[in-house]
């Protein structure tokens, strides 16, 4: 945590986003934060599976679930909550997750520009040194001015 | 034209966010979603989480259909996606459409389409890689 009290925190911020809309369907729940990180928990859901037949998380929510964290670390970050889109996003699936195991989110702004917020990060069912995905995103401010 | 039953086109991950298959386009399917609060970001837009799902979901359905004209039995395992969101999809139906650039022996590249009002202005565009595993039965 920093020494100065910050205006964006995301242990109380995030309920905002996820109490409605796409992040709560997916029942997005806190987990943890850093000066420019956060991490975000999805809950093992049944009617979440990917392939018929099989015991395994789709990959879909796991894009949803790191673009919500990727988001939250810029405006962490910036911090300040302003109007963010997403411009190009990147998963690498590396393993399933396992079955009934929450899968967290955890992504890193490592970049602010004048226009642009570039994050990376990876999603883990549990240990964060044994990934099940990895990912890197830009994202744009919406309505600055053009400038990078 | 072996048109596969919607079914087996659509993960229960799918059918849950309330994707459905819209119409077949030369042995290809295209799908739609409904906007509705469960695919809603910011208020009477789409979130980009929800616009990749449906690319996704369109990747494999044009893969599953190919594999099933091919008579070919696989489970599909995804490597990578890459998004490239083009425009805010706004409050109203989207589509995505898929095309197999290259099918291999185990792995596949696609990439997909997504739209709202007029199709030659995508809303957001995908490339993906997917792993055609050996059935484990």
């Amino acid at each position: 945590m920093s020494e100065q009290p910050r205006k964006f925190d995301p242990s109380k911020a995030t309920s905002f986003f996820t109490g409605r809309g796409h992040p709560g369907w997916l029942g997005l729940k806190y987990s943890d934060h850093g000066d420019d990180w956060v991490e975000l928990e999805l809950p093992w859901r049944e009617d979440l599976l990917g392939e018929e037949g099989q015991r395994v998380l789709a990959s879909g929510p796991i894009l949803s679930l790191m673009d919500m964290a990727s988001g939250m670390a810029i405006w962490r970050a910036m911090d300040e909550f302003s109007a963010i889109a997403t411009l190009d996003l990147r998963v690498d699936y590396v393993r399933p997750a396992r079955e009934g195991a929450s899968v967290f989110g955890r992504s890193q702004c490592y970049r602010l520009t004048r226009s642009a917020a570039f994050v990376r990060g990876l999603a883990h069912d549990g240990d964060a040194g044994d990934p099940v995905a990895h990912i890197q995103a830009v994202f744009m401010k919406i309505a600055s001015t053009a400038r990078l | 034209m072996a048109d596969i039953p919607e079914i087996e086109a659509l993960t229960p991950y799918a059918r849950s966010l309330g994707i459905t298959l819209d119409s077949w386009e030369d042995g290809t399917p295209i799908l739609s979603v409904p906007f509705d609060e469960i695919v809603e970001g910011r208020p009477d837009h789409y979130h980009g989480g929800a616009t990749g799902g449906l690319l996704e979901t369109a990747g494999y359905a044009v893969l599953r259909a190919e594999l099933a004209r091919q008579d070919r039995a696989a489970m599909l395992k995804p490597i990578n996606i890459t998004v490239q969101y083009l425009a805010a999809g706004k409050s109203r139906t989207s589509y995505a459409m898929g095309r197999i650039t290259k099918l291999g022996r185990r792995s596949a590249n696609i990439t997909v389409e997504a739209w709202q009002d007029e199709r030659s202005r995508p809303i957001a565009t995908a490339v993906m890689n997917v792993l055609m595993a050996e059935p484990t039965g």
